[in-house]
């Protein structure tokens, strides 16, 4: 049995730390060093860094940042945000990362998802799917930080991911995130249920009862969280410590 | 104490070096056999692939250069992940590709039992060495450290197993023998118990 994470999402802007809701209405948290620090030295299971601006400018990673960042932190990280071929995955490894996010490059580009697991093992490639649902109902996978919409349907691309070689599924609801009203519990399921790779439940959290439903009757291996952390007094250990008296097994 | 990082073009060599330097070593990464001479501990680290990172081995020398340090001049050496992975005799990961042998045993993929556990596993995890000193002293028994793999290393001779981790039927987390040790989890990201079993390998081996 492996034990459920607590993995801390900081989106970043240049080096600033940013929040948003539903990948809108970004506002400043603070320094994203000043978080790191803190996190670090809470012990936290894993952190994952996003540079949300990244793709949409069409720019790298910035591998001099995450290095500086990756200095602090003595912990497992995994790093997104620009990722468009091998190289950079190369790099984001050299520089300390232990697994790269790719989002809009496994829609545009599923290959690549095949040849980072190839090289570097399938357990350093997360797959973020971010989804937002149609009027109908229907949920589409959407890329470049939410602003491009697709006609793929999210569970069938976490299958796909899974086939390519993927480690991990990071799921992530565009239109809870930020609103602290919960988890897409039903989605997760959805998405659990049909690879056999852990999914990182993603988007909504505002209290430690979104976090157990999530792992309960979401299937999720592992919770991110951001808003919660930055704007509430709630903590990641406080999280867990809920989390394991409702009988869920995590790392205290 | 001189600690040589092997760097064969594959890993996460950054956390490596900076947490030997926090756990007071003096680390270098290089693949130079000069280099390598001149440590008093080796660290193979890794992430990657088995039959790519042997291919990588090979074209550095690094199987000979190795050999002749940890076999024959007993240099204590730790294994990191991959980098434990690759002494056993046999990795399946893409295709199935010659390990360096030091450790008789095979490397293959978990298989998910009844309790149908997630492949790759990842995340924190117990690891039981039943109070074995050296390696884990000042570490409880059960510690949890931090895991991303989706093969695992199965030494044919049981005394191999220096400590276990429950999952998917349990499987051989550390193994060793003598002056080789190979830890499945990553030490450098284990936080404290990972540094004081870093701390524990380059002050007591």
């Amino acid at each position: 049995m492996s034990k459920v994470r607590i993995i801390p999402t900081l989106l970043y802007k240049e080096s600033t730390l940013v929040k948003g809701v539903s990948f809108d209405s970004w506002r400043r948290v603070g320094s994203l060093m000043q978080a790191i620090k803190v996190y670090n030295m809470r012990e936290v299971d894993e952190l994952v860094f996003l540079d949300i601006k990244a793709t949409e400018e069409g720019r790298k990673p910035d591998f001099r940042l995450v290095d500086d960042f990756a200095d602090e932190c003595f912990m497992p990280l995994s790093v997104g945000g620009g990722i468009r071929d091998i190289e950079d995955v190369r790099l984001l490894l050299e520089v300390g990362a232990d697994k790269v996010v790719v989002n809009t490059a496994a829609v545009e580009n599923p290959g690549i998802v095949k040849q980072i697991a190839n090289k570097f093992g399938s357990q350093c490639v997360v797959v973020s799917i971010d989804y937002k649902y149609k009027t109908g109902g229907e949920a589409k996978v959407v890329v470049q930080s939410g602003k491009k919409g697709t006609d793929i349907d999210p569970v069938e691309h976490a299958r796909s991911a899974e086939k390519l070689g993927a480690g991990e599924i990071m799921l992530t609801s565009v239109d809870l995130d930020g609103t602290m009203k919960g988890y897409d519990i039903q989605m997760t399921r959805k998405v659990s249920d049909a690879v056999s790779i852990p999914v990182i439940a993603s988007g909504g959290a505002g209290n430690y009862e979104h976090m157990e439903k999530a792992v309960k009757d979401g299937g999720a291996s592992a919770i991110a969280a951001a808003s919660i952390f930055h704007f509430t007094e709630q903590t990641p250990l406080e999280a867990k410590q809920y989390l394991r008296k409702k009988g869920i097994s995590v790392r205290v | 104490m001189r600690v040589a990082i092997i760097d064969y073009g594959l890993c996460n060599v950054d956390s490596v070096f900076r947490a030997v330097e926090e756990c007071g070593g003096n680390p270098i990464i290089t693949y130079n056999e000069k280099d390598i001479k001149q440590a008093t501990h080796i660290v193979l680290p890794g992430v990657g692939v088995y039959s790519n990172a042997m291919q990588n081995m090979h074209k550095h020398h690094l199987d000979e250069i190795l050999k002749e340090q940890v076999i024959m001049r007993k240099i204590p050496f730790l294994g990191i992940c991959l980098g434990m992975q690759l002494i056993a005799s046999k990795g399946y990961e893409v295709g199935e590709t010659k390990g360096l042998g030091w450790i008789e045993g095979e490397v293959v993929r978990f298989k998910s039992g009844k309790s149908r556990e997630r492949v790759p596993h990842v995340g924190w995890n117990e690891v039981r060495h039943n109070g074995n000193a050296g390696l884990f002293e000042g570490i409880p028994d059960g510690k949890e450290f931090y895991f991303v793999h989706s093969y695992h290393f199965v030494p044919k001779d049981r005394s191999h197993i220096i400590a276990t981790t429950p999952y998917c039927g349990g499987f051989a987390s550390v193994v060793g023998r003598e002056n080789i040790i190979g830890t499945q989890f990553h030490p450098e990201k284990s936080q404290k118990a990972g540094f004081r079993l870093l701390k524990n390998f380059i002050e007591k081996y």
